[in-house]
């Protein structure tokens, strides 16, 4: 029983590390119908900036700050320079364009930092709280990492919900032609979106190697489960994002923990999740529209 | 895809049509390799293709008799490049699906072809290469089946998935396969009548690397012959129809989900033969050998070679065994350490998918081909102009 | 109803040359647009004025929405010019039409289903900045049933009420043009009738004018002071209302009535 708690709380907490990195998918598929591949990458090369600015002697939160703006100036000239001259065009391109972006940054940040693992650090502490004697999974870490996932939410839902930009961001997402007639800046609009996007995806690539190590190639499993966790809430929905990513983290954790070495078998577990989500509901758990094909 | 080929669709539409006659195939096929109808080679598809079949013979015994041993291996690696690269060309270019997941499959030709060379008294090397074809197939076919009701970005992430989830078997089945170390390959042996033809040829010495050179140009030549085949038969119109027009083809009675597992499961053989010769010639099979970037190396080779011809997916082939010693040289020149160097070949992957999808979709030979093509249009008078179209390359 | 605005507009519009009133708000000078090879204007010209609807009749295919949409901005065309209260708009971009005072409600009425009725509104208030309650409020009065809904998702609502939805959301934009896609299209002849009786309320209370697509060609005709008929991209007639309306074999010929 305690062994099973211990378990669920591990894969909450990854879980919602995976909502984050979905939720980032989720934003720019919804403006741009386009699923960012490149987003493990570039999340990766701004938590390796953080980790540079922390090797140099900055605090964390110093770190966190630069690496989140880094994000979104990333995101957004991202968007401006490779992304705006296939948007629209056929989904294929825009694919292999995310695809060939998500190779040659992690190629970069190999050249730029090098390719051995490095440990990075996190500001709070990784032994587990005691409760009644005996050690829980859940650490500072833990709790810093699910608080600021859940703060990071909580700032989106107010910007969509009661800002004049977030508006106009939903518009221009869900209507582009009707946003323009309306006299929407649609273009910036979608710049911003992946520039938020980024900072989200970001967030996830930090939070996700606090006290572990970093290599270039580190968020490869992340872009998978970020991806499994999107289309598991159907990756039209925000809400959807996050159910997706707490299950996923869930299924995840009991693989690795009920399985005799289950962690070789994580990915694969993944694998047959997205498999059996597509076939049986392409739509995703969540979806309202039921006649979207994936 | 269909509008930066729109003489391809506009062919497929036509070869829809007339579909039942094959006199007319040839003309129809827009994406083959040797499609110009230059005029020594046979007007019909099959005599065509055995000639062009044994002048590639020919040219890769010179080519492979006055190369040094290490251009030997360059060419054995080329040949598993552009094994897998033909069979994805065909499922990308023809039938307009995407994979990532070939370099998943290419292990499941390669630990197939270790495991039976692991043996006391190996099996006929083509019987072990058949057995990896086999295998690679029959997980393509799984895949395939989901895969068909996927397409862009779903079909994208679900592949992904695949190669990152299954080489997770390898470690978890490591008493197996070998676990991280992966497993080392013997060399099968060289028969003695290779070693009398090498001599009667060239007078060269047979070395074993020479032997598996032989083995993978052969098989490329036999995979690009039955490809080049399949995608004039009206197995390749339907896919491109399937692919063009995909609402016509339904209606038109196509049953869309089989001919897209077909494709799938006709790719996923190339794949195992080519993880099947990769083994061979690495003489290792083992997770870090199939990593996302050597499927992203193949997607590059067809984006370079322009989606859908095999003729492209063998140059693009050739830039990934050539570009890498290039600019990993260069890299060493502006003072980059040798790891730091070695990635300078996938960011020319990454830079290239994104320059030619931007720039220059239809690919290498594909913007070429349209160049002539509109050239020939213009240059003729209307009816020429259709002609060329119809055509096609 | 039909006949008195027909007879006044019939002075007042002489298609060509004629007095150069500054009434005439918008003017489209030998537009012409392509689809590719495809020809869907060729070379049409047209004025709007000031406190009138100008009806574009045509059938099913003649270049109707493709003419609001080039005049918009939405279709780049191969010649000609748009002419917004003097000034060349041809080249302006699409989103800075509202602010020059054109509305444009597109064809399939354009609500942004996954909003609410009120956001709806809101995004059509947004360029102008700060915007006051009452003047939403006005929306809400003029059109008593989307007030009802205005906390639902705008998919919920009927066609009407999604017609009551963009035009009211067009006006919010304060515009002097307002451009409209075949508004009658799926709806109840009564609601066409009562969604048309309004429009021309605010046509003659404020001077607004309107280019109003359709293929419903009677009730446009009913309500329009002027008629401008396509055909195959081109403008086959420009004449009153009520001329037109008179005029058995023209109707018969491209309007079908
Ligand atoms: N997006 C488009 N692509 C190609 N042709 C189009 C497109 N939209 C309209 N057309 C063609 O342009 C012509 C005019 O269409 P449209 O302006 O929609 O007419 P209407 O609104 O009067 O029905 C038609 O022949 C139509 O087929
Ligand atoms: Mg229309």
């Amino acid at each position: 029983m305690d062994y099973f708690v211990n378990v669920t709380i591990t894969g909450l907490t990854q879980g919602i590390i995976y909502s984050a990195f979905a939720l980032a998918l989720v934003l720019i598929w919804r403006s741009t119908r386009i699923v960012n591949f490149a987003q493990g990458s570039m999340a990766a090369a701004t938590t390796f900036i953080a980790l540079a600015l922390i090797q140099a002697g900055q605090s964390y939160w110093v770190a966190l700050v630069v690496a989140l703006v880094s994000g979104f100036v990333l995101g957004a000239l991202v968007e401006r320079v490779i992304i705006r001259p296939v948007e629209g065009g056929p989904e294929l391109n825009a694919v292999i364009v995310t695809l060939g972006l998500f190779v040659a940054i992690q190629a970069l940040i190999a050249i730029i930092f090098g390719s051995s693992f490095q440990s990075f650090p996190t500001p709070f502490g990784v032994r587990g709280f005691q409760v009644g004697g005996s050690t829980i999974p859940l650490t500072p870490t833990s709790l810093y990492v699910i608080g600021s996932v859940l703060i990071t939410m909580a700032l989106l839902v107010a910007l969509f919900r009661f800002t004049r930009v977030g508006l106009a961001m939903r518009a221009s997402a869900f209507s582009q032609e009707v946003a323009r007639l309306l006299g929407v800046k649609v273009g910036g609009m979608l710049t911003l979106g992946w520039g938020l996007a980024a900072v989200v995806g970001s967030l996830s690539g930090l939070l996700i190697a606090g006290g572990g190590f970093v290599y270039p190639a580190y968020m490869d499993s992340l872009i998978v489960f970020g991806f499994v966790a999107a289309i598991i809430g159907g990756l039209d929905s925000p809400v959807g994002a996050i159910v997706g990513g707490l299950i996923l983290g869930l299924a995840l954790s009991y693989v690795n923990g009920y399985v005799e070495r289950g962690s070789a078998l994580v990915s694969v577990a993944a694998l047959v999740i997205l498999i059996v989500v597509l076939l049986v509901r392409p739509g995703g758990l969540f979806s309202s529209t039921t006649a979207r094909r994936a | 895809m269909s509008d930066l080929q729109s003489p391809t669709s506009a062919a497929a539409g036509k070869a829809t049509d007339d579909a039942p006659t094959t006199s007319t195939a040839g003309a129809n096929a827009p994406s083959a390799p040797t499609g110009t109808g230059r005029s020594f080679l046979p007007q019909s598809t099959l005599p065509r293709h055995l000639v062009v079949l044994v002048l590639s013979a020919v040219l890769a015994v010179v080519l492979l008799e006055v190369s040094s041993p290490y251009q030997n291996s360059q060419i054995a690696t080329l040949s598993y490049y552009a094994i897998a690269a033909g069979g994805l060309t065909v499922l990308t270019g023809m039938n307009g699906q995407i994979s990532l997941g070939h370099g998943a499959l290419m292990a499941a030709g390669a630990y197939t072809t270790a495991l039976f060379l692991d043996a006391d008294e190996p099996l006929p090397l083509p019987v072990i290469l058949l057995a990896a074809i086999v295998v690679a197939t029959v997980v393509g076919a799984l895949v395939g089946v989901a895969a068909a009701r996927l397409h862009g970005p779903y079909l994208a992430g679900a592949t992904l998935a695949l190669a990152v989830g299954l080489p997770g078997l390898a470690i978890y089945f490591h008493d197996i396969f070998g676990g991280e170390q992966g497993m080392r390959v013997r060399a099968p042996q060289a028969p003695d009548a290779f070693e009398s033809f090498v001599q009667t040829v060239s007078g060269n010495n047979a070395s074993s690397t020479k032997w598996l050179a032989y083995v993978g140009v052969i098989c490329l030549l036999i995979t690009y012959f039955f490809l080049a085949n399949l995608v004039r038969s009206r197995i390749g119109r339907t896919w491109r129809a399937v692919r063009d027009q995909e609402v016509a083809a339904e209606l038109a009675g196509i049953n869309l989900g089989a001919w897209r597992v077909l494709a799938f499961v006709v790719s996923a053989a190339a794949a195992g033969l080519a993880g099947g010769v990769l083994a061979i010639v690495v003489r290792l099979a083992a997770p870090s050998g199939f990593t996302l970037v050597l499927s992203l190396a193949l997607l590059t080779a067809i984006v370079i070679g322009g989606l859908g011809s095999l003729l492209g997916a063998l140059l693009g082939s050739a830039l990934l065994v050539f570009l890498p010693p290039f600019v990993t040289n260069l890299g060493s020149d502006f003072g980059l350490n040798g790891t730091e160097a070695a990635q300078l070949a996938p960011f020319v992957y990454g830079v290239v998918l994104i320059v030619a999808m931007i720039f220059a979709p239809a690919g290498f030979v594909g913007t070429i081909r349209l160049r002539r093509m509109t050239a020939k249009a213009r240059r003729g008078s209307a009816a020429q102009a259709k002609a060329a179209g119809a055509n096609g390359g | 109803m039909a006949e008195t605005h027909g007879s006044t507009a019939m002075s007042a519009t002489g298609t060509t040359g004629g007095t150069a009133t500054t009434t005439r708000l918008l003017e489209v000078e030998g537009l012409s647009s392509a689809y590719g090879p495809v020809r869907a204007l060729d070379g049409v010209s047209l004025s709007a004025e000031a406190g009138r609807i100008t009806a574009v009749l045509g059938a099913n295919g003649a270049g109707k929405t493709t003419l609001l949409r080039t005049i918009s901005g939405l279709v780049r065309p191969v010649a000609g010019r748009v002419v917004l209260d003097g000034e060349d708009i041809t080249k302006a971009s699409v989103e800075s039409m509202v602010g020059r005072g054109m509305a444009h409600v597109p064809e399939g009425r354009g609500v942004i289903a996954e909003l609410t009725v009120d956001e709806n509104l809101r995004v059509g208030a947004l360029f102008r900045g700060k915007v006051g309650k009452d003047e939403f409020d006005r929306v809400y009065d003029l059109f008593p049933r989307i007030a009802e809904r205005r906390n639902n998702a705008a998919h919920t609502l009927s066609g009407g009420e999604r017609q009551m939805l963009v035009i009211g959301r067009a006006l919010l934009a304060k515009p002097r043009v307002l451009l409209l896609d075949e508004p009658s299209l799926g709806l109840a002849p009564r609601i066409v009738a009562q969604i048309f009786g309004l429009l021309r309320q605010l046509v003659d209370a404020e001077g607004l004018s309107v280019l109003l697509v359709e293929q419903n060609a009677r009730s446009a005709l009913s309500v329009a002071d002027v008629g401008v008929v396509l055909n195959l991209g081109r403008v086959v007639v420009t004449d009153s209302a009520s001329t037109l309306m008179g005029d058995e074999d023209l109707r018969h010929a491209y309007l079908g009535f």
